[in-house]
């Protein structure tokens, strides 16, 4: 089955056609780099995406907080990663970087604040 | 009357990075003003991440690369109002501010920076017919009211533009479980980067209609339907290619304009191209000792082109500040063929330093072409392009030796070589 994919890695966005045969890649043309080899790979064997949300925060001048996934999770698990993000409270002070949730989804990855909240004199 | 070296009006990204450059250049006695209760413009509300790959060497979210920059301000002193809005400024470079703690002041500076950043086009400015309903905004404020505010706009949602801030918001909106239904674009290809088409868009299926337009706005009190037809090479709606789809939000995500209010009633040169001042190759206006940086200058794309901006632009501000610059006759620099702006317009040839860096657009996506800095007939830099696009700013650096003989200009770029 040929696939017809745009590469995303610099602005020439080429349209390659990669040829997979059931989950694997055979070969790709049309791409103008062998960057677009290796994104075609991951992007087919597995794709990861950074999730970015907001949680609720208390104690601070501002009531939602910032966070992001501190790298990549597999795309498949993006909508569970949304559903804990959506579950938390979180308490001001808080710190950049700082820990929200633990191995979100299972992905072994954690979500952490994405700025610093300072708490309510 | 209190007095400062330098007033910087905005405390976004560019006015932190100039700060720091005016300060590390040997200028102690700046004043930052900004009118949000924290420093950080607009990245506050960009949560995705995407932001300063080559300032910080990795891919941030908007408010951690604010929290970094907010760190480098800190490490210098820097006089910074925050929760305090600039009202007037005058030629004579008295700028006024208003707070809740000391009302209506005014302070005398010797040089001026404007670093206020841009605001969205609205639905007024490219006038959709239909009833006056609720819940139409820009991308901006909706994203303003999710990430900052916590609020959901719309559970049925269509976006209107395909600017990277409503494909942004596509995504954001679609995972936090609204129904994204479309976004429509009037031109024949998208204003938005093709990792965002790809990332935000095909990621949720959500369909892109190029060549399409929203023709009707329809619902009371509030938004219930919208109308939309294809449009002709004219941009025209074309007749009975309408279709309509129920919706209870409409975002409109249809270019951002540089924010140049409080110079309205300053005799400073223009660029209609940018829609904005006029600049040097020191981001000096044509009145003396008034600067420009960031978005209020140019829209950006990438924060960090916003960052080297104002870096370059507060050096300049010190250099005026510790010796003035020499008087010479300027240089202007022009967009020519298929080439929609260029900054800056104008250029001192003994004031600049080693080189000199331009910005610019293209006004159509071109494939195989050729850029071309010419001086008369005389060609300074023949470049060759893969591709180019009107989404993505380009720049270029010149250096002073080369431009030494030059006199006016042109930044052209020609097809099919
Ligand atoms: C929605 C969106 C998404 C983006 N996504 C990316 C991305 O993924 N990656 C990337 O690299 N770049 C991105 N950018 C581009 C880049 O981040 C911005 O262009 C840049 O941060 C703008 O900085 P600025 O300081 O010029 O403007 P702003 O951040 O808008 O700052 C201007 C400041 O001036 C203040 N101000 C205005 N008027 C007054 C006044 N009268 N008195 C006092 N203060 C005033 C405002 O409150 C504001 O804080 C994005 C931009 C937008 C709008
Ligand atoms: S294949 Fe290479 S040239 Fe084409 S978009 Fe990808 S990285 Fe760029």
């Amino acid at each position: 089955m040929i696939k017809e994919m745009v590469c995303i890695v610099c602005p020439m966005s080429c349209r390659m056609q990669v040829e997979m045969d059931k989950k694997k890649v055979v070969s790709v043309s049309h791409n103008g780099c062998v960057r677009g080899v290796k994104y075609a790979n991951e992007e087919m064997s597995n794709p990861t995406r950074m999730v970015t949300s907001t949680v609720v925060l208390k104690n601070a001048a501002l009531t939602r907080l910032p966070v992001m996934t501190a790298s990549p999770v597999p795309k498949r698990k993006v909508a569970d990663v949304m559903k804990q993000i959506n579950k938390v409270k979180v308490k001001a002070p808080v710190k950049m970087y700082d820990v929200i949730i633990e191995n979100v989804a299972r992905t072994g990855v954690n979500v952490v604040a994405s700025r610093s909240m300072d708490a309510i004199k | 009357m209190r007095k400062v070296d330098c007033v910087i009006v905005g405390g976004g990204s560019a006015g932190m990075s100039c700060a720091v450059a005016i300060a590390r250049f040997g200028i102690k006695d700046i004043l930052m003003i900004e009118r949000e209760k924290e420093l950080g413009g607009i990245l506050n509300q960009c949560i995705h991440h995407g932001f300063g790959l080559h300032i910080y060497k990795k891919e941030c979210t908007g408010p951690e690369f604010a929290q970094l920059l907010i760190e480098s301000v800190k490490k210098y002193h820097i006089d910074i109002k925050l929760d305090t809005t600039v009202i007037n400024i005058t030629e004579g470079k008295k700028v006024t501010y208003v707070n809740e703690d000391e009302g209506v002041v005014e302070v005398q500076a010797k040089a001026i920076v404007m670093a206020c950043g841009c605001m969205e086009r609205s639905r007024g400015m490219i006038s959709i017919p239909g009833d006056r309903c609720g819940n139409v905004l820009t991308a901006g404020t909706a994203q303003r009211y999710l990430n900052i505010d916590g609020y959901m706009c719309g559970k049925r949602v269509f976006i209107l533009g395909s600017g990277d801030i409503g494909l942004i918001m596509a995504r954001r909106m679609t995972l936090e479980g609204a129904k994204v239904l479309g976004v429509a674009e009037i031109m024949p290809y998208s204003n938005g980067l093709s990792r965002n088409i790809v990332q935000c868009l095909e990621d949720f299926n959500i369909p892109l209609y190029l060549n399409t337009t929203v023709t009707r706005i329809i619902g009371h009190p509030r938004l219930e339907r919208i109308e939309l037809s294809s449009v002709d090479e004219n941009l025209r709606p074309i007749k009975d290619s309408e279709w309509s789809v129920a919706v209870d939000c409409l975002l409109l995500s249809i270019g951002l304009l540089p924010d140049t209010s409080l110079l309205n009633k300053l005799n400073v040169e223009r660029d209609p191209q940018t829609r904005s001042v006029a600049v040097n190759e020191a981001f000096e206006m044509s009145l003396s000792g008034f600067f420009a940086c960031g978005n209020v200058l140019q829209v950006h794309d990438l924060v960090d082109d916003v960052y080297l901006e104002a870096e370059v632009c507060g050096r300049e501000v010190a250099r005026y500040l510790h010796d003035g610059f020499v008087d010479e006759e300027m240089v202007h620099v022009c967009a020519g063929e298929n080439v929609a702006h260029v900054v800056p317009q104008r250029l001192r040839k003994e004031n600049m330093q080693d080189d000199c860096r331009f910005s610019f657009r293209v006004k159509k996506p071109m494939r195989d072409c050729i850029l071309r800095i010419r001086s008369g007939e005389n060609i300074l830099r023949e470049v060759k392009k893969r591709v180019m696009l009107p989404a993505e700013m380009e720049k270029l650096d010149l250096e002073k030796s080369m431009l030494m003989g030059a006199k006016d200009l042109v930044f052209e770029v020609k097809e099919d070589v």
